[in-house]
């Protein structure tokens, strides 16, 4: 039983199409993506899938997998809140948004991914918005200023399906949507 | 206040700017049709004689940096945007991105047709979801128009431009690293030379620019070296987009002329010191660049006199702490930074960065030691340069920073055994605890079985 089926095939063939002949391992990343946008995370099985289309053994793909925080080689959340701690947003109160965070997603210590498996809250560093700081991403995209109380009730937001507005532009619908569009085969609406 | 010189930032007002068609209107692509005129050794000399130099940190010539790439080995040619703004503090490229996309691929059209390269990639931060989907935009856009293609602007120049997209790490924003994250290996760097210009992209020539030195190059095809030459100090023409954050009463992007005094940036342009309190220190350009205090206002922000002050332009990310911040909280989460981010090739950096973090985070908790001090220099001379790229070297700043101007501040918090700021620590005449455990590998392991050897060797 496969990870990607034929259509999702035909996407990944797109997207080695677009590095040169001979150079299909640079479509290692938006390979994991495109699996990653199916799967939540990256299985092995996952990761035997993008070998076998680029040639290459299971281990290699692994080895630049595990290089790269945002291919998670575990079971995450369907939403990623990364809350910035960097030196400007902590100087904002970044620290205490992380905090307030993880209480909102019921996380004990240690623990990244709530039980319900509807988040995954990381400590993040510097996300390029320290105008907006402090700031929360949410699927990878920004939400700016955020406080205490808003990162509380972005978080319901989430629960009650909603996709809360992002500062800037749009979002996706949760991480494996974002995950289509890192692979480049889907664009944000 | 001081007038304003805009350059790549001169359309922020104007939302239409996002478009093909706006960014047209606005006098976009005027530069692509005056380089496609010359010859491409004709492009390399304007840009040389603007004295551009590179905006992402190291300040090298772009032009000069143009003029490496051979065109005698049989290879195809490569440019590659670094679109993989991490440096904690920047956020300059982004919204350059955001707000006006294309005028980065006039510039990577103008670049590539200079060095004769017909494939050019841009290496976007993974965490910039929105910004890469602004480019890809401009991408079909461009396309649409003939701006990209078969035949650039009608002429018989072919170029194509390719959004890559990274996965979270800073390191990439190295050059030679980007480059093997391109390839599709983990992002580690690379010895050189040989430099990018000669061997880079699949081990063929590559100029690698940052964003924003992308953006000037179309204004300067258009207006002429002599016109970007002319604006702020000679050794570093031009203007600079400067990211300030922070304790600041309007942190944001502001534009001003190379050489501005950094008061005039805080004051005029930030609007100060966030409910008036007194600034204690400042990195101009990234956590990489060491710290500045308040006997630094008047230094001018350009690459020759922030190297004077003892410290650099980087990336011009200006970051404000004021009187009630703790410099060893500061100096603690900026180590924590780079410990997070070594990617472990080398040992200096890979070891240095963690041991460091460490006796921060004790001296910040109230279990410093006298003899913390000494060890804190011993091991910033011991990393310093001794990596292959400067992440390490980045590592030292806020190390060296913080001792040679708040050394009084890290004594303090040894002393009392706590940190005067929040109070946190054991204190005074109390009985020294444990020193507590180091918090857990930032980037556990994948925590799945064991893979039979006969899985790796398949």
């Amino acid at each position: 039983m496969g990870v990607l089926t034929p259509e999702l095939r035909a996407e990944a063939e797109t997207i080695i199409a677009r590095y040169p002949a001979g150079r299909e391992r640079s479509a290692i990343l938006p390979l994991l993506y495109l699996v990653q946008s199916v799967e939540g995370w990256v299985s092995r099985e996952g990761l035997r899938e993008v070998a076998e289309l680029l040639g290459l053994r299971t281990a290699e793909v692994e080895a630049v997998a595990s290089f790269y925080t945002m291919i998670r080689l575990r079971p995450t959340g369907r939403h990623v809140v990364n809350v910035c701690t960097n030196l400007s947003c902590a100087l904002r109160g970044g620290r205490e948004v992380y905090a307030a965070a993880r209480e909102a997603a019921g996380l004990g210590p240690g623990q990244e991914r709530s039980e319900d498996g509807l988040f995954t809250v990381h400590e993040e560093e510097c996300l390029g918005a320290c105008d907006g700081a402090p700031v929360v991403q949410i699927d990878f995209v920004n939400h700016d200023r955020v406080s205490p109380e808003r990162v509380r009730e972005l978080l319901d937001e989430l629960r009650r399906g909603e996709v809360p507005q992002p500062a800037r532009g749009a979002a996706p619908r949760d991480f494996r949507h974002a995950c289509r569009v890192l692979a480049g085969v889907e664009e944000l609406a | 206040m001081s007038e304003p010189t805009r350059i790549v930032t001169a359309h922020f007002d104007d939302p239409s700017v996002v478009s093909y068609e706006g960014y047209v209107r606005a006098g976009g692509y005027e530069g692509l049709r005056r380089a496609l005129q010359l010859a491409p050794e004709e492009v390399i000399a304007e840009v040389k004689a603007s004295g551009l130099r590179g905006r992402g940190g190291a300040g090298f010539p772009t032009g000069l940096k143009w003029s490496f790439v051979p065109q005698d080995t049989g290879k195809p040619t490569y440019v590659v945007a670094n679109f993989d703004e991490s440096e904690p503090g920047t956020f300059g490229n982004r919204e350059l991105v955001e707000r006006e996309p294309h005028q980065l691929l006039e510039g990577i059209a103008i670049a590539a047709y200079a060095i004769r390269s017909h494939l050019a990639f841009i290496y976007c931060r993974g965490e910039f979801l929105w910004p890469g989907s602004v480019l890809q935009r401009a991408l079909a856009e461009a396309y649409e128009h003939g701006v990209l293609g078969e035949r650039v602007l009608g002429s018989d120049y072919r170029l194509d431009v390719v959004l890559h997209r990274g996965a979270g790490a800073y390191i990439c924003g190295e050059e030679t690293a980007l480059l093997s994250s391109l390839e599709g290996e983990r992002g580690q760097p690379r010895q050189r030379p040989p430099f990018p210009a000669i061997e880079g992209l699949y081990a063929s020539p590559t100029v690698i620019n940052n964003v924003e030195t992308l953006c000037f190059v179309p204004h300067i095809l258009r207006n002429g070296a002599a016109w970007f030459a002319a604006i702020g100090p000679e050794r570093s023409p031009g203007t600079k987009v400067f990211s300030i954050s922070g304790k600041v009463e309007r942190p944001g992007n502001y534009e001003l002329p190379m050489g501005t005094p950094f008061r005039v940036l805080l004051e005029e342009h930030a609007g100060g010191v966030l409910g008036g309190r007194a600034l204690k220190a400042w990195t101009p350009g990234g956590s990489s660049t060491p710290m500045l205090t308040a006997e630094h206002l008047d230094v001018p922000l350009d690459f020759e006199s922030l190297q004077q002050a003892g410290s650099m332009l980087g990336t011009g990310a200006v970051m404000v702490m004021d009187e009630t911040d703790c410099i060893v909280d500061a100096a603690r989460r900026m180590v924590r930074f780079y410990a997070h981010e070594s990617c472990g090739k080398c040992t200096p950096c890979r070891e240095g960065t963690w041991w460091v973090k460490r006796i921060f985070e004790r001296i910040e908790a109230g279990y410093g030691r006298p003899e913390d001090l000494p060890l804190l220099e011993d091991l910033a001379g011991n990393m310093l340069f001794r990596g292959f790229c400067p992440l390490l070297d980045g590592a030292v700043s806020p190390i060296r920073s913080s001792l040679r101007y708040f050394r009084e501040e890290l004594e303090r918090h040894i002393a009392e055994r706590r940190c005067p700021f929040s109070g946190r620590g054991p204190g005074l005449g109390t009985e020294p605890e444990p020193e507590p455990e180091p918090a857990a590998p930032s980037r556990p392991g994948p925590g799945r079985v064991t893979i039979p050897l006969s899985e790796v060797l398949r």
